[in-house]
């Protein structure tokens, strides 16, 4: 199949650029795809601009990257699980940009629907250095925040048919679909593809006409596994 | 019984059949253990629950099931996942009835600031500012003083705001105070605690009842 949707890992991220802004999906662990992130630490993309909901922890998930010095700015709503990614903020190595959690959702959303942004009252209170422009309507001021792309999603689903259409899991599911919306490039890494037809018409979470290539894992690391530090002691 | 758990058991307390709930991360989460027995809660997580229950078994973890502050859960018959846009719609549209959360500093008018201490401690905001500006009630929990010992409840929040005037109940290890349009009123005392010693502990004028306050 000429067209096929289905990459190795390699020549999935190949094409990825330094500079380039990287949409990540998860919130913790869940979700986040932790095979493409290794590719490209492996493959030395650097000055990046990554999106993800947290910073991740030690070690784990967009940390290593952060760690070795590969990402020059985070945009985020949560980062206090990552000390290291903190302590970068305060040397001036790693400029974080901190959204409350379902506006930055919105804001990517935004990005993904062909919308310029949204109108939100989240925050007024902050004053006028976070507020840039206010808007009335029936009566209530709102902001303006723009909508916000990425060059590139990376993207983490349970299950995937060859044309693209995705199936996510329980928490797992989280920032995947409005992250793969709104990217020039959507790479998908996936437990499972199946034939097209595999997956009930009713039953598909994001359509494949947001995917352009799919991963299958090959390596189910510690980071897919439980986390003992997150779990209730025997 | 640890203050943590006398905190939660009282904060079960103002939880109704049928309403849906959001718990924060730290004391607000122990309050799975004391929901009412035999009565629907619906307990919402951030990450995308309508419907959690309580925190995985040792051994019975599902990687792909946490709550919002990571830890593995469960989620009860009849619950819903779903993605971070809904679950924000939620939230935002005013479906959360009662949302409990922590607190650095809370006003007197019930500003409520828990989020940032600039240049010590700055993990972001998370879905904290939309639960406290858009849930219908929120509850604060607590210690009464910070570990330096100041006082936690003040005249006006030093700190930068989550939200301004969101907290209806404040329920802390000395006593359980409601914040009104008049200012703030002492309602409970925890066991072996006095009215002496929550007025000294609180800095913003605490008005208290001529009768006998409740224990909890």
């Amino acid at each position: 199949m000429g067209n096929s949707k289905i990459f190795s890992v390699g020549d999935a991220c190949r094409s990825i650029v330094d500079g380039a802004t990287i949409l990540v999906g998860g919130f913790g662990q869940p979700g986040t795809p932790n095979s493409l992130l290794r590719q490209l630490l492996a493959q030395g993309t650097k000055q990046l601009t990554l999106v993800k909901n947290d910073a991740s922890e030690p070690g784990l998930g967009i940390s290593p990257l952060i760690e070795a010095g590969r990402v020059d700015r985070l945009i985020a709503s949560h980062v206090g699980l990552n000390p290291l990614a903190v302590a970068q903020m305060n040397e001036g190595r790693l400029k974080i940009d901190i959204f409350p959690q379902g506006i930055l959702a919105e804001k990517i959303r935004a990005g993904g629907a062909g919308l310029g942004g949204i109108l939100t009252d989240i925050g007024l209170h902050l004053g006028s250095s976070l507020v840039a422009q206010l808007v009335e309507v029936d009566g209530i001021s709102y902001k303006i925040e723009p909508a916000l792309r990425g060059n590139v999603a990376l993207i983490h689903a349970e299950r995937a048919d060859e044309m693209g259409n995705l199936v996510f899991a329980k928490t797992a599911y989280n920032f995947n679909p409005v992250m793969a919306m709104a990217a020039d490039l959507v790479i998908v890494e996936t437990a499972e593809i199946v034939p097209p037809g595999a997956i009930d018409p009713d039953h598909v979470h994001l359509p494949g006409a947001f995917v352009d290539r799919l991963v299958l894992i090959e390596e189910f690391g510690p980071e897919y596994g439980v986390l003992k530090h997150h779990a209730l002691q025997t | 019984m640890p203050y943590k758990h006398r905190i939660a058991r009282r904060a079960a307390q103002e939880i109704e059949a049928g309403q849906i709930i959001n718990l924060g991360i730290g004391i607000p989460n122990l309050i799975m253990d004391y929901l009412p027995p035999g009565q629907q809660v619906f307990v919402h997580a951030e990450n995308g629950i309508w419907g959690m229950g309580p925190r995985a078994k040792a051994g019975q973890e599902d990687p792909d099931l946490i709550d919002a502050g990571a830890a593995y859960t469960t989620v009860v018959p009849g619950a819903a996942f779903f993605d971070s846009l809904m679950s924000f719609a939620i939230i935002r549209s005013g479906r959360i009835d009662v949302a409990f959360l922590g607190a650095l500093e809370i006003a007197q008018n019930g500003d409520l600031a828990n989020w940032i201490i600039p240049g010590k401690m700055t993990p972001g905001i998370g879905g904290g500012m939309e639960l406290a500006q858009k849930a219908r009630k929120v509850v604060v929990l607590t210690t009464h003083v910070a570990k330096s010992g100041q006082p936690k409840i003040v005249k006006n929040c030093s700190l930068p705001l989550t939200a301004p005037a969101c907290v209806a109940l404040i329920i802390t290890d000395l006593a359980v105070i409601e914040v009104t349009a008049e200012g703030l009123w002492l309602r409970e005392l925890a066991e072996g605690v006095t009215v002496a010693e929550v007025v000294a502990k609180t800095g913003a004028p605490l008005q208290v009842p001529s009768d006998a306050l409740p224990r909890f």
